[in-house]
């Protein structure tokens, strides 16, 4: 078992979540996760990691509540335990000196790029960070990430803080700034993860996304994480999280993300056979 | 009366049957579904063993049971004699017992495979095994006094549970690492509870824990710690991790909705207990017509656990023929009565979706069988323009699996063999690496329970007598 030392809701429906797990923490890299059970009924999910401490053997994860397993999760106290917690899983986000890097995140993201951004900042790397939401008060984290980033910006949907508008106009904010990347690193949400792909597909500016499919063993046994990427079959869990954007086949991604909505929704709909109630 | 006796007499010499859940009620539970030979069975079936002089049996059995030993102890009603001598050699009697494919192993060998039908030693086996489990008194073997030495093990499977169970009577300290939540591999996420009840793998899992084997799951070794950062704390490692990596069929459509590999449609139902969903939270797809492609044990079990999900329509798609099915025959035989229609001589080669890219027919090619290819077996050649569609709503891949590659992608101056396995000495189980030893599908690619447990018992003993010599 493992034991929780912090859930608390950072802002709407995000909450910063904080295990006791000192082998999984002794080994973390920037863009692994790890899986989580909250029960031992409790489907497996994987979730980002966003920040750790070595020494006293902890990890955090930011989740937001969407389903059955995230609403178990939002349920959780200091001092309760959990029966999984493995990681950390997946390969590490690539950090080399690569000039300027622009870390885009969301949701989520806003927490598993500060590790990503904080590494890049070590190796040299002259680093700006874009956070997106719908509004300020979903924003968190910013007195973090300004340590570990040469400028913080900001684009919220309703304008209540920096730059009014969407994650499109990314390219628009970075050339009024005078800024070119070398480099685009994206965590959040698929849909933010693609537009971002998108926009900077035609610039040319290379863009890593952390990919978030659905998975069960996050080891490479079951194959459900798979994705296209560049015309051939990727698994996510083992190749992966990080992908060229460029090279996403995002239609095929986003509706294999969807294949269980149907169940997770209703969860007593059975299916449509004559032999079925 | 007269030809009473005679038929009688046949009876004496045939092979007990051993009692099944009839098709039409098992095709509605998850229930296990040969439920074992009672004890007056066993007794008649273990009488019909001829106690041969220089038995061959033995010689099938990859662990080398004294077979002909522990069946004249069921002769005799002494079971408690008869299930130590079998846990002499193979700690995990109610698994082999159940899914050994007896077959091709010790019932091949025993001299009554000729004549009559061989003893039913698989059935023996397990009937020992079950009857040592409702005594309730399982025994411990004597333990040999602690040696200090420390030894890990990558993976719970049956080869890794072998080396623990073997290496912690010989006194030395044992730590077994499992990547997943639960503790049996393939024989927990992959084999149905319905041909091996999950409570049994438990069991042995908790027995070999009961001698003292530490075991920590959620540890993925290679990821939260590597092979060379745990040979800084112990002494020796045996990698048991097995051959957990699906193969597809790379042709078009595969990574529509609705195509699942078998492992991770046995993996949903099995491990995660989907088909207990939502009580259970992970879901499980419960489509009308499905189609299996493959043709072993894992087709097979993919295939009736569709059935008992509720499919109206179960196909088993397979490019040979009947005579060339490399499933166990028996299991083959439950498949077909409980309504899996076998598509032999077909070769899907294109999966077809709908605009929600949800899979609904695949495009199949004609088979005819050449000459015997590498495999001993006629190989199957595509009758060109004879594509033919069917509508499916799901598709299960159970082509294969290869080495799992995860620890030897993390472990520098492993030697891996082409095929991804590791690579050992067949005598030793000693991998390139001087301090690290590998058995089971690690090394072997998809093979057997019971060769992975024999895998075990070499790596063991190599193993014991490396610690020893140590200073
Ligand atoms: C590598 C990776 C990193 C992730 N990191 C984070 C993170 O840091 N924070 C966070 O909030 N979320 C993260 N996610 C997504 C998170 O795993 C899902 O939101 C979560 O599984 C939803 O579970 P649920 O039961 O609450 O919702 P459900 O009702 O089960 O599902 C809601 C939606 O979540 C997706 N989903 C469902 N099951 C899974 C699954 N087992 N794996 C992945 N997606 C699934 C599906 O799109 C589904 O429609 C990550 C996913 C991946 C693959
Ligand atoms: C559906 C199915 C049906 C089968 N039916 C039969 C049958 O009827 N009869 C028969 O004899 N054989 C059968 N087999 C084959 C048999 O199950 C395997 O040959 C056998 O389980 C191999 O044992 P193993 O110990 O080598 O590996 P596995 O059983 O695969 O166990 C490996 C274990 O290692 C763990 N692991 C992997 N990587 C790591 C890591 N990096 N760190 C920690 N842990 C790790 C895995 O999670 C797993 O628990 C079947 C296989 C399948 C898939
Ligand atoms: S372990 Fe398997 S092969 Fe050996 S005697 Fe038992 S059933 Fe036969
Ligand atoms: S070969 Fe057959 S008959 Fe002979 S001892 Fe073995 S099981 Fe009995
Ligand atoms: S989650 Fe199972 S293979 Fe990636």
């Amino acid at each position: 078992m493992y034991k929780v030392i912090e859930r608390r809701m950072i802002v709407p429906n995000l909450h910063e979540f904080t295990v006791q797990a000192p082998a999984v923490a002794e080994s973390i890299k920037p863009g692994n996760f790890i899986i989580v059970r909250p029960d031992q009924y409790g489907e497996r999910i994987p979730l980002s990691v966003a920040d750790w401490d070595r020494d006293a053997g902890t990890v955090t994860t930011i989740f937001m509540q969407v389903g059955g397993s995230t609403a178990m999760l939002a349920r959780l106290k200091p001092g309760d335990a959990i029966p999984t917690f493995v990681g950390p899983l997946g390969k590490e986000t690539a950090i080399d000196t690569f000039g300027t890097v622009l870390c885009v995140g969301g949701c989520y993201g806003i927490g598993s790029i500060y590790p990503i951004a904080r590494a890049l900042k070590q190796a040299g790397n002259k680093v700006y960070t874009l956070l997106e939401a719908r509004s300020s008060f979903l924003l968190y984290w910013e007195d973090k990430l300004a340590k570990v980033s040469d400028q913080v910006l900001v684009i919220t949907r309703d304008g209540t803080k920096g730059r009014k508008g969407h994650i499109d106009k990314i390219p628009e904010i970075m050339q009024r700034a005078g800024i070119t990347p070398d480099l685009v690193i994206v965590n959040g949400c698929t849909f933010q993860m693609m537009r971002v792909s998108m926009v900077t597909k035609p610039l040319a500016w290379k863009t890593i996304v952390n990919m978030n499919p659905i998975m069960i063993d996050g080891t490479g046994m079951c194959g459900v994480c798979r994705l296209s990427v560049g015309g051939k079959t990727k698994f996510a869990c083992v190749d992966g999280p990080d992908f060229d954007g460029h090279e996403i086949d995002w239609e095929e991604f986003l509706s294999r993300r969807k294949s269980y909505n149907p169940e997770e929704v209703d969860p007593l709909r059975r299916s449509s056979c004559r032999s079925h109630f | 009366m007269a030809d009473e006796k005679p038929e009688k007499k046949k009876l004496d010499l045939s092979r007990r049957a051993m009692p099944k859940q009839n098709p039409w009620e098992r095709i509605k539970n998850f229930d296990e579904v040969a439920l074992g030979y009672l004890t007056r069975t066993a007794v008649e079936e273990a009488s019909r063993c001829l106690q041969c002089k220089k038995p061959l049996c033995n010689q099938g059995c990859p662990v080398g049971i004294d077979i002909g030993g522990f069946i004249k102890c069921i002769v005799d009603g002494d079971y408690a004699s008869a299930i130590r001598k079998i846990k002499e050699t193979n700690a995990l009697p109610a698994i082999c017992g159940r899914v050994c494919p007896q077959e091709e192993q010790c019932e091949k060998t025993c001299v009554l495979a000729k004549k009559e039908a061989p003893i039913a030693i698989g059935r023996l086996e397990r009937f020992l095994a079950d009857w040592e489990a409702a005594e309730g008194k399982i025994e411990v073997p004597p333990m040999a006094p602690k040696t200090g030495k420390k030894v890990a093990i990558v993976g719970a499977g049956p080869a890794g549970v072998t080396v623990a169970n073997d290496l912690i009577i010989l006194g030395h300290d044992v730590t077994i690492f499992e990547a997943l939540h639960e503790c049996g591999g393939v024989l927990i996420y992959g084999i149905p509870e319905f041909r091996l009840p999950k409570a049994i793998v438990n069991r042995e899992v908790e027995y070999v824990k009961s001698l003292g084997v530490k075991i920590y799951t959620d540890f993925v070794v290679g990821k939260t710690k590597t092979v060379d950062r745990l040979l800084e704390e112990f002494d020796a490692i045996f990698v048991g991790s097995g051959a957990g990596l699906p193969w597809f069929m790379e042709i078009p459509g595969e990574n529509l909705n609705g195509v699942y590999s078998a492992n991770e449609y046995l993996t949903r139902v099995n491990l995660m207990k989907g088909f207990r969903f939502p009580e259970f939270k992970t879901p499980v797809k419960r489509p009308c017509r499905v189609a299996v492609v493959g043709g072993g044990n894992v087709a097979m079990d993919s295939a009736r656990t569709a059935v008992r999900l509720g499919a109206d329509e179960v196909h088993l798609v397979y490019r040979r023929s009947k005579a060339e099915l490399p499933a166990r025959a028996e299991e083959v035989e439950n498949a077909e009565e409980e309504g899996v229609i076998l598509d032999i001589l077909t070769l899907p080669v294109r999966l077809i979706g709908d605009e929600n890219r949800w899979v609904r027919e695949i495009e199949c090619l004609k088979m005819e069988l050449g000459e015997p290819d590498a495999s001993g077996r006629r190989k199957p050649i595509p009758i060109e323009g004879s594509n033919f569609r069917v509508a499916f709503d799901a598709v299960v891949m159970a082509i294969g699996n290869s080495p799992n590659p995860l620890i030897p992608m993390t472990t520098p101056g492993l030697e891996i063999s082409k095929k991804g396995g590791i690579v050992t000495n067949p005598e030793t189980a000693r991998s390139s690496r001087p301090n690290i030893w590998a058995g089971g599908d690690i090394v072997r690619g998809a093979a057997t329970v019971i060769s992975a447990m024999g895998d075990g018992k070499i790596a063991a003993a190599s193993m014991h007598k490396y610690l020893m010599n140590q200073e």
